[in-house]
């Protein structure tokens, strides 16, 4: 049996003859007789490290990792730096707790300061938080901010991750708010369904750019329409576009978010991610969770604390802003260290790639007889097509030679190519497609 | 030290991609980023020494002792970290198809198994992200349920006011108002105020047993069915579960629902304020509301089930804490627990003549709360300048000014994972501060005097906040 307890039974023995108790049920005393086990658990004995590697190695290996990978929506594989993977696990940030004492944890603080400094660089916003716990979570609790007694619907695009849409739905069901959705037009927002939508009882609307599908909105114009009506405008954004795309803060959000996984952060079955926000200066002390500050210490020297805490739960309780407390600190260190191996050329260079790789398999795709291209417009690495045979032909084809194609979606499949794949690899699947489509036809 | 931002040159990096094979495609002009980027310049052995550098200025459970009341700052196992970086798990993307994820369901099967055994729940949800995240999830079940049975009137929660503060912010967050009842004598549930508090509209309880005080409710029987008798649920908070793991389950004290903080009790690293987990635990009632994701069932996400985060929660923390669980076993689990609260008794017994434990008892549970409140009117020293002071030991303060019924707390949980040599040099050196608080405590006031940084400027930090690094004006 596996433990982590330095005592000897004998040591533990003399402990407890030095405070004058027989044994550890003194201890639980005030368990009520009825309800003390009588009975170890029923669960298997403890095992030896090395049993239990064997185990979950086993465990390992009834997953199949695909060699090539062409599916995203909301998970997308991008390269990681060896370096990321290394600093990350240094112990001394894996296991320490939220920095509430600044005189030891000025190497947390800090690093949360300046991943705070790169998302606001990234988006163009004035303040970030130190994290959320995924893109979906941070867009339901950006929509929370917005929130007040005259104005207590959320519009939704219909264009937005669909686990997006329920996160947000359930934050509004748990507080009581209406949340309306705005359909959507050709893969993009219905413009003219929004301007309508957006009435005196709207407090915001989020859009998620580029979309579900791939689609660039036209965040500028959607932006304005939102305003005019008097309403918050929320932006969640891929970051990896976020190198290249105009910034939620030019398109004039009020708060930004999005999934921080693609900076640096493995497919690993969804989590953990990284749920970064960004605010304006206006709305900065509505801004949910830790915030981390520069300060002087006592010698008059720079020093970072957690600052702003009037908003938080410990201090607040009921009035609290929102109840986050432990947040997604160590995603936040593996995107700030991610951004700066990669540095500004680096994270450009993988997201142009992304988008350019998708577009030449999007063209490949286009070729084969059948295949239709839904995206109209301009779009980043993800695009739906029709297929002329039923879709789990091709994605069973194409997972036979090793490679995750396109996620089935109601008009189709959803592709995501990223830099990661090569035109070889892309050549080969748009081949295994072209042949299963030509067989069944 | 200086900024990642102040060490940037213009041109430094490292080549980390090959260049693109296919025809590049750019944005339209009217889509593209105006502003310059501006990330970091600098070479790979710069960012190494700088993050080392940062390393150096940090202090986990692993560096040393950690007594932070409430967190459960327990040794974190090295062999958890490795199955987690396992390339059969980072690789899985959430959404395979389900014959290629079958190790994925097996780790969350396996988890399941040993998670409902150890609270005597039926079923489990690994979804929320952490502990405050789960306690929404769970409140939102008993939401769910009740509107269910046709019940819309139950909006209120009852909540002690030793409560971690979590518990009234997530009481809000899903829709409930907040019925705050007082402690008793023994910082224990005041059965009369419940009673008086009980009612058509009640909604159910949220409880920490034992409780923030570090004592087990004795009426936690009573207590249950009093909530239950007027028809509503009752919530455990996980926090402090250490302290019965093995011994007692939620489940068989009248609780419906529990979260767990994976990141306290099942030994996850707490990474600098996460990635934790919060996994929500329920009786079969409260099953069917249970979360899912939406893209996993194909839908577009406006109707179906709750949903709290993207897919399936923080799975390689859940497979942390399933590696674990597998270590133990069943005895295993008991003896953390009786460890737990073994080294917290025996601290406790070793500071109780110097420093008077509030709600003090024969026993405590996995952790204790001192009150300085009379040695800070004698000597003007106070809990803060104590904690201070610990930190020129290289000792971690434990949670300060909490719980809130306690004036001048100090709250400690020193977990299985010490030693005694560990602990009896804490209790010295506690014992050594409550000398110099005694004979030189102006001294105190000023501490830490060895570390990082001096105390820092709170006031100063959110009266004019500078949350981000601004680059000098061109």
């Amino acid at each position: 049996m596996g433990h982590y307890i330095p005592s000897t039974r004998e040591e533990q023995q003399a402990m407890l003859s030095a405070i004058g108790a027989e044994s550890p049920a003194a201890f639980f005393a005030d368990v009520p007789e009825s309800v003390l086990l009588k009975e170890p658990l029923n669960l298997p004995s403890g095992k030896s490290e090395l049993e239990v590697r064997r185990e979950v190695e086993g465990m390992s290996r009834l997953n199949k990792v695909f060699g090539t990978v062409l599916r995203g929506a909301g998970a997308y594989q991008h390269y990681i730096p060896s370096i990321v993977k290394y600093i990350t696990s240094k112990e001394e940030f894996v296991t320490a707790y939220t920095p509430y004492q600044a005189e030891m944890s000025q190497g947390i603080l800090q690093s949360i300061f300046e991943y705070q400094t790169m998302i606001c660089e990234l988006t163009g916003m004035d303040a970030s938080n130190a994290s959320m716990y995924d893109g979906a979570s941070a867009a339901a609790e950006a929509v929370a901010m917005c929130r007040d007694r005259k104005r207590s619907v959320a519009l939704v695009s219909a264009t937005t991750h669909p686990d997006v849409v329920a996160t947000i739905r359930t934050y509004c069901y748990g507080a009581g708010f209406e949340m309306r959705m705005v359909p959507e037009k050709d893969g993009r927002t219905d413009m003219e369904a929004l301007a309508e939508a957006v009435t005196s009882d709207v407090c915001c609307f989020y859009v998620q750019q580029p979309n579900f599908y791939g689609n660039f909105e036209d965040c500028t114009a959607l932006g304005e329409v939102v305003h005019n009506g008097g309403a918050k405008y929320i932006m969640g954004c891929n970051p990896m576009a976020l190198a290249l795309m105009k910034t939620p803060a030019a398109c004039g959000a009020d708060i930004a978010v999005g999934e921080g996984q693609p900076l640096g952060m493995p497919l690993a079955y969804g989590g953990p991610y990284l749920g970064f926000m960004a605010a304006t200066s206006a709305m900065t002390r509505k801004l949910p969770g830790r915030i981390v500050g520069e300060t002087k210490d006592a010698d008059g020297n720079r020093a970072y604390v957690l600052t702003l805490q009037a908003r938080e739960q410990h201090i607040r309780r009921e009035k609290a802003s929102s109840n986050v407390c432990s947040n997604q600190a160590l995603c936040a260190l593996t995107a700030a260290v991610y951004m700066s191996t990669m540095g500004p050329e680096g994270v450009k260079q993988a997201a142009g790639q992304s988008m350019s790789k998708a577009h030449y398999f999007a063209d490949l795709l286009a070729a084969v007889p059948g295949v239709t291209v839904q995206n109209q417009g301009a779009w980043f690495h993800e695009f739906v097509t029709t297929l002329p045979v039923p879709a789990e032909k091709v994605l069973d084809a194409l997972a036979e030679k090793d490679i995750l194609g396109g996620l089935p979606v109601k008009d189709g499949v959803l592709w995501c190519v990223t830099e990661v794949v090569s035109k070889a690899q892309l050549d080969k699947a748009a081949a295994i497609i072209r042949e299963v489509c030509a067989a069944c036809n | 030290m200086q900024l990642i931002f102040e060490k940037s040159r213009q041109g430094r990096g490292s080549v980390l991609l090959p260049a693109c094979d296919v025809p590049e495609v750019a944005l339209p002009e009217e889509l593209q980023r105006e502003e310059a980027l501006r990330l970091p310049e600098l070479s790979e052995t710069e960012i190494s020494r700088h993050y080392t550098a940062l390393a150096k200025r940090a202090h986990g459970v692993n560096d040393g002792f950690y007594p932070l009341g409430s967190c459960t700052m327990k040794y974190n196992p090295r062999i958890d970290e490795e199955m987690a970086a396992l390339p059969g798990f980072t690789g899985i993307h959430p959404l395979q198809p389900a014959d290629t994820v079958l190790g994925c369901k097996q780790v969350l099967d396996t988890a399941k198994q040993y998670l409902c055994e150890a609270t005597g729940m039926d079923d489990i949800t690994f979804q929320p992200a952490a502990g405050a995240h789960g306690e929404f999830t769970g409140l939102l079940l008993m939401k769910a349920y009740h509107e269910a049975n046709g019940d819309f009137n139950r909006k209120k929660i009852i909540i002690p006011d030793a409560a971690h503060g979590t518990n009234p912010a997530s009481a809000v967050m899903a829709g409930f108002t907040v019925v705050t009842i007082p402690s008793n004598e023994h910082g224990c549930v005041d059965l009369d105020a419940l009673r008086a508090s009980v009612g058509e509209d009640t909604a159910g309880l949220m409880l920490t047993n034992p409780n923030t005080v570090g004592i087990f409710d004795p009426n936690i029987l009573e207590i249950t069915e009093i909530i239950h008798q007027a028809g509503g649920l009752n919530y455990y908070d996980g926090a402090n579960f250490n302290a019965i793991m093995g011994v007692v389950r939620p489940g068989d004290m009248g609780f419906d629902v529990v979260h767990l903080n994976l990141h306290k009790t099942f030994a996850t690293p707490h990474g600098g304020g996460g990635p934790g987990s919060g996994p929500v635990a329920c009786k079969a009632i409260l099953a069917p509301y249970l979360p899912a994701s939406a893209i996993q069932n194909g839908q577009d996400g406006t109707e179906g089930r709750l949903q709290l985060k993207a897919f399936y929660g923080n799975f390689l923390v859940v497979l942390k804490a399933m590696t674990y669980m597998l270590t133990l076993g069943a005895e295993g689990i008991r003896n953390a627990c009786e460890g737990a609260v073994l080294n917290a008794n025996y601290m406790m017994h070793g500071l109780k003549d110097v420093y008077p434990v509030a709600y003090a008892g024969d026993h405590c549970m996995h952790e204790f709360v001192l009150t300085l409140e009379e040695l800070k009117k004698e000597t003007g020293v106070s809990a803060l300048d104590v904690a201070k002071s610990l930190i020129d030991h290289d000792i971690h303060p434990p949670t300060m000014y909490f719980p809130l019924i306690v004036h001048e707390a100090l709250m400690f949980e020193p977990t299985e994972t010490e030693s005694r040599e560990t602990l009896d040099e804490a209790i010295a050196v506690m014992r050594q501060l409550y000398q110099m608080a005694c004979e030189n405590g102006e001294e105190m006031h000023h501490a830490p005097h060895h570390a990082q940084i001096k105390r820092p400027d709170e006031v100063l930090a959110a009266r004019q906040p500078v949350l981000r690094y601004q680059w000098e004006q061109a």
